[in-house]
């Protein structure tokens, strides 16, 4: 049976991500863990995060996430960012005054702002709720989840990726934004697959069935 | 193309089990809120309220293993409520795999609580849930106080000025019920709905008096509510959820089907 490390450091309840994946495929060996030896013996790996990035970059660079997340994404298994994980993996996020991430994807995260609008409507921040996601390209991970389907969002700042070619999805609050991105075996979305009921189970068993190519 | 409003149904829960009845013809254990959860999520809920209204301390750990139980089989977003007094409290639910709280009376008791949670857990998953009631008379300006004790126990403060204190100190959304309106099913009170989501930056959940689904509507077009929760008008399957989406959509709101 195959394992799955969500790496877990400190930030947030991953019970969700991991029953998630234990639901979409039983028997498949999760491991909650910030453990560098399971993260690395595991064949998969998915980096999580919920909460403010700067305290999420500090507890990675603390425990050693970022060298684990570096040498999975190199190791060519299978990998997910998943929300902050996701933004974590950008260069620099605007959120906490500024703060330095792990830049795996060229890009920034950047901040709705407060005067968001949509048809001259003020729209709320965070952006929170059940959005339309277009699929940018085939990718084995949007496997049987119709192109336009409803994830799951919270989150107050977003990701604008510097190379076009590596956005694998794009939602709309106001204004046109970044939710997915893939690059090799590398695959990171904003949304939250684990509390997106079908089509984010589909995502996350796509996950777990892909070989890490394209 | 835009963010869909969302229909949360509540459940009301006692030591485990669901209050105030369910009526399903299909389902196995229509006591069982996990069950019931479960088909709310098939029918195309958007998330889940379990409003916790047991007293007691063995009570409260049923609770946690149906979250437990809850996290493990349904994959939408839970809020849980009721009886969150302490950051251990919300701890437990969050781990137990709640994705947010509500906190309601110890909002009132100890705003700083809200300023505390936050900080700990983050705006998130911190619910502040405000009971209001009009208190002006006919022909006076508007203005709404906040209740405790089930609206029996008014606190004399000002509604839109709390809402916009809660979210200062970091609630993340509000949940709102006027309690005028609860059980009443007239409707929600859709000026002070409106008067607070204008008010503050964050989603409004409008609840307290659903009867029927141009309620729903008006919640979201006048009341201006991100979020419309309903307890009845779904356990006892007048309406289902298809069908509320099905009615707000004619109505233009966007809605996830």
């Amino acid at each position: 049976m195959s394992s799955v490390a969500v790496i877990d450091y400190g930030m947030g309840n991953l019970h969700s991500v991991a029953k998630a994946l234990e639901f979409v495929e039983p028997g498949v060996e999760v491991r909650v863990t910030a453990d560098p030896a399971l993260v690395a013996s595991a064949d998969r790996v998915i980096l999580p995060g919920v909460g403010a990035i700067r305290d999420c970059v500090a507890e990675m660079l603390r425990l050693g996430v970022d060298k684990e997340v570096t040498d999975a994404i190199e190791s060519g298994k299978p990998f997910l960012g998943i929300c902050v994980g996701m933004q974590a993996l950008m260069q620099h996020s605007e959120e906490n005054g500024g703060v330095e991430c792990l830049s795996h994807f060229d890009g920034h995260v950047k901040y709705f702002g407060d005067d968001l609008k949509e048809n001259g409507e003020r729209l709320k921040v965070p952006h929170m709720g059940w959005n339309e996601v277009t699929q940018l390209g085939d990718h084995p991970l949007w496997a049987d989840i119709p192109d336009g389907s409803r994830f799951y969002f919270v989150h107050s700042y977003y990701v604008e990726a510097k190379n076009r070619d590596l956005v694998a999805g794009r939602c709309h609050y106001g204004k046109a934004f970044d939710v997915a991105l893939a690059r090799d075996n590398a695959f990171a979305v904003q949304f939250h697959p684990e509390k997106s009921s079908k089509a984010g189970l589909q995502l996350l068993k796509n996950f777990l069935n892909w070989d890490g190519k394209i | 193309m835009a963010l869909a409003k969302r229909i949360i149904p509540c459940l009301d829960v006692e030591n485990g089990r669901v209050v105030k009845g369910v009526q399903f013809v299909d389902i196995r254990d229509a006591g069982d809120p996990v069950e019931v959860a479960k088909r709310y999520d098939e029918q195309g809920a958007d998330e889940i309220t379990f409003l916790d209204i047991t007293a007691t301390h063995e009570g409260r750990d049923t609770m946690v293993h149906t979250v437990e139980r809850m996290a493990s089989q349904v994959f939408i977003p839970l809020t849980v409520g009721g009886g969150i007094r302490t950051c251990d409290d919300i701890r437990t639910m969050l781990n137990a795999g709640a994705d947010k709280v509500s906190i309601n009376s110890a909002a009132v008791f100890n705003p700083e609580f809200v300023k505390e949670a936050a900080d700990r857990f983050g705006s998130q998953c911190i619910v502040v849930a405000i009971d209001a009631k009009k208190v002006s008379k006919a022909g006076e300006e508007n203005r709404w106080e906040i209740f405790t004790h089930g609206g029996r126990k008014s606190t004399g403060i000002d509604a839109i000025e709390w809402a916009q204190k809660m979210v200062a100190l970091g609630a993340g959304e509000i949940l709102l019920t006027s309690m005028d309106q609860d059980g009443v099913k007239n409707g929600y009170d859709l000026e002070v709905t409106r008067a607070i989501s204008e008010a503050v930056n964050v989603p409004i959940i409008a609840s307290g008096g659903v009867g029927n689904l141009d309620h729903l509507v008006e919640g979201c077009i006048e009341g201006k509510a991100d979020a419309v929760l309903a307890a009845s008008i779904f356990h006892f399957n007048e309406y289902s959820i298809p069908q509320a989406k099905a009615h707000m959509r004619e109505h233009g709101i966007e809605v996830r089907l």
